[in-house]
């Protein structure tokens, strides 16, 4: 998967300016749980820019120090679409912890990312 | 017969105006003239288990390996290998294409348990997947199988709706051929009401079960811009693929040969003209039951086997060991011709399977074994399973089929007793080229048959009836007793026959007796002629006698005279006569 982020990378230095490629929110002191959630987007589209954001402060606020999102741009690698069935966009899945989720749109709501994410109990 | 329909399909597509993509599928792009609307979608709807998913991915195989269109294929319901596992049973295969970069097979899973929903989103991503798919093989044709299963998965259906037509349109942009299908709903084409998006093209699949047969049909409810089949069309999923089976596409169009097929019956060739059937025409041949339909087929099979050719025996009432046995009962063994392979039997009764499915069955047969010569007994059979219209459709279509294939067909129908005879249980007669009809004929107690030609198609054929005899050498025809405003078969034939050879030695008789009487007459008359004769002359000679006398008792005198003339010694030169006269007178 790292391959990929790297070539990515490279792409465009532009869209690292509104959406990185990875972002790492792993401290290495830390141990234990991690969350790796992974951000499909299409392109920088006002609605991949918002979860973007949405995603971010919610990590930041509810994942410090444990969670990594790495940000697939499907307009670059759209063979990446299939291996995660990904329909929607933006769609976040969480790989890990198990079991996978899926969130699609723009993670506005606050409240059921987290039900998703399993932060929270179902409401 | 498929590359035929391949060119003629092209050529449809050259001259019509809107631009068409076959599909390569028997018979529907001769409903749809030409196939399906290029780089447009195409709704497939109907209920499930009604073979949209076949007919989409014979869509897709047939564009990649008929005519060169690479396909993608998204599947909603099933994985790729299920997929490939189910199109295995019509001999396509997918893996190979696959690996071949001729079609893409992707499937989307979707399952509403995993998914949550957060605000706005778009389904960017499914057209960046068909997109990539597209673009991998350079496809041509799409198929999305089954679409509606977003509708479960994703709940906001608002959004779903503005992105499905948003696919659509992307499509078109796309320019690829795209079907789309669509579950049943009530009352409506598709549950979810596709044929809002899709409405360049909309064809329903049915799958119906009448009286315990299942027919599956096909109909294209619409198709923009283009003229297509209305009618409802009967299809068949079997091991090569999709068939629907328009009477059209059979057309009238096959070739009418002068080469005649000899029946086998000497005097039926005779009756039709002299030299029998016409090869690749529709032979019909009805009557009740009894009168020899069976055994007529069996001649010309018979004959047409000693000449080499193969024949196709269609029964569906006997067994062909039934058949054989009862046509050594009148002197034919077929047993041999089986052996050889030139006779396959094909048994099957009518309700063992849908119309048709008989259908592709005779097709199939037909295509293998190659036959010259097909008979099928009965064709009303069939009407236990259809109804008089769908079994006479389905009849056109395999008359057709025959002709097309310049089989030479003879079909036997049983008429019932009482119904009118000029006309089948099953209404094909118009089908037919040459209409043989054999009846009982009923009289003074006696059951014969006859035989007498309804009709034959371009031929001056007889139009007398024949007794039809089956003896232990097979069919014998002969005249009938035609006389005196009589027509007599049988014994009553026989009978008539006889008194008439009486009444004609006793004309004779007279004849000769008249005869006679007037040769005794004549003879009497002469007879009379000669009495009369004798007595004329009899008196002629009396009479003659008489004058004779009379000359010579003159003679005498004269000379008298002189000898007295003499005696008295008078001048006899110069005195003689009149002295004697004057003597005379004087004395």
């Amino acid at each position: 998967m790292s391959g990929t982020t790297k070539t990515a990378g490279k792409a465009s230095t532009k869209t690292r300016a509104k959406i990185p490629k990875v972002l790492c929110g792993l401290k290495k002191r830390e141990s234990g749980e991690v969350w790796d959630l992974k951000l499909y987007v299409a392109g920088q589209s006002p609605k991949s820019v918002t979860a973007f954001a949405n995603l971010k402060k919610l990590c930041e606020e509810h994942l410090k120090g444990k969670f990594r999102i790495e940000v697939i741009d499907l307009l670059k690698n759209p063979q990446l679409a299939k291996g995660d069935q990904i329909l929607a966009v933006p769609t976040l899945v969480r790989k890990l912890p198990v079991p996978i989720r899926k969130i699609i749109g723009d993670l506005s709501n606050t409240e059921r990312v987290l039900v998703g994410l399993d932060l929270r109990p179902g409401g | 017969m498929p590359e035929k329909t391949k060119s003629d399909a092209k050529k449809r597509v050259r001259t019509s105006l809107l631009s068409k993509v076959p599909t390569g599928i028997q018979g529907l792009d001769e409903i749809t003239q030409g196939g399906l609307p290029k780089g447009r979608p195409t709704l497939v709807c109907g209920s499930a288990g009604c073979g949209k998913t076949l007919l989409a991915m014979e869509f897709l195989v047939r564009g990649a390996v008929q005519f060169n269109e690479p396909g993608v294929f998204i599947a909603f319901e099933e994985n790729a290998e299920e997929l490939t596992n189910n199109v295995a049973s019509l001999g396509f295969d997918l893996e190979d294409l696959v690996k071949k970069k001729k079609i893409v097979v992707d499937y989307v899973y979707i399952e509403r348990s995993e998914i949550e929903e957060t605000g706005e989103y778009d389904l960017e991503g499914l057209f960046i997947r068909l997109d990539h798919a597209i673009k991998s093989v350079g496809a041509k044709r799409v198929v999305i199988d089954t679409i509606e299963a977003l509708f479960s998965g994703l709940p906001n259906h608002n959004i779903l709706r503005a992105e499905l037509r948003r696919l659509f349109r992307w499509l078109k942009e796309k320019g690829v051929t795209a079907v789309i299908t669509g579950e049943k709903g009530e009352g409506t084409l598709t549950r979810h009401g596709l044929e809002e998006y899709v409405a360049d093209c909309v064809i329903m699949l049915d799958h119906r079960v009448t009286e315990q047969i299942s027919t599956r049909r096909l109909r294209v409810v619409k198709y923009r811009g283009s003229l297509h089949g209305t009618n409802e069309y009967p299809f068949l999923i079997d091991e090569t693929g999709f068939s629907v089976l328009p009477i059209t596409s059979v057309g009238l169009n096959h070739k009418a040969t002068e080469e005649r097929v000899p029946s086998g019956i000497p005097r039926l060739d005779a009756m039709l003209s002299g030299k029998g059937y016409y090869r690749g025409s529709s032979i019909l041949v009805s009557g009740t039951a009894g009168t020899g339909k069976t055994t007529i087929a069996v001649h010309l099979i018979n004959e047409a086997c000693r000449r080499g050719e193969r024949c196709l025996y269609m029964a569906s009432e006997e067994s062909a060991n039934q058949i054989i046995r009862n046509a050594r009962s009148i002197g034919i063994d077929l047993a041999p011709w089986v052996k050889k392979g030139l006779l396959h039997f094909n048994v099957a009764r009518p309700t063992y399977s849908g119309l048709e499915m008989h259908l592709v069955t005779v097709n199939k047969l037909v295509k293998e074994f190659r036959p010259t010569v097909a008979v099928i007994d009965p064709i009303t059979g069939l009407t236990n399973i259809g109804s008089v219209e769908e079994v006479k459709a389905m009849l056109m279509r395999l008359i057709d089929m025959l002709k097309n294939s310049g089989i030479t067909a003879l079909c036997t129908s049983l008429t019932h007793g009482g119904e009118n005879l000029e006309q089948t249980e099953v209404a094909v007669t118009s089908l037919m080229d040459t209409w043989l009809l054999v009846r009982d004929i009923e009289y003074n107690g006696e059951r014969t048959r006859g035989l007498y030609v309804l009709k034959s198609r371009g031929m001056a054929h007889s139009n007398q009836i024949r007794e039809f005899l089956i003896t232990d050498k097979g069919i014998d025809l002969t005249d009938v007793y035609i006389g005196r405003g009589m027509v007599l078969t049988g014994a009553a034939r026989k009978r008539q026959e006889m008194k008439e050879d009486a009444e004609a030695a006793a004309r004779k008789e007279e004849l000769e007796r008249v005869k006679r009487e007037l040769e005794r007459k004549r003879l009497l008359m002469e007879a009379k002629i000669n009495e009369i004769r004798a007595q004329y002359e009899s008196a002629e000679e009396e009479l003659l006698a008489g004058v004779k006398a009379h000359e010579l008792m003159e003679k005498a005198l004269t000379f008298d005279r002189g000898v007295i003339a003499g005696m008295r010694k008078a001048d006899a030169s110069k005195q003689g006569p009149k002295d004697g006269r004057d003597s005379g007178g004087k004395r």
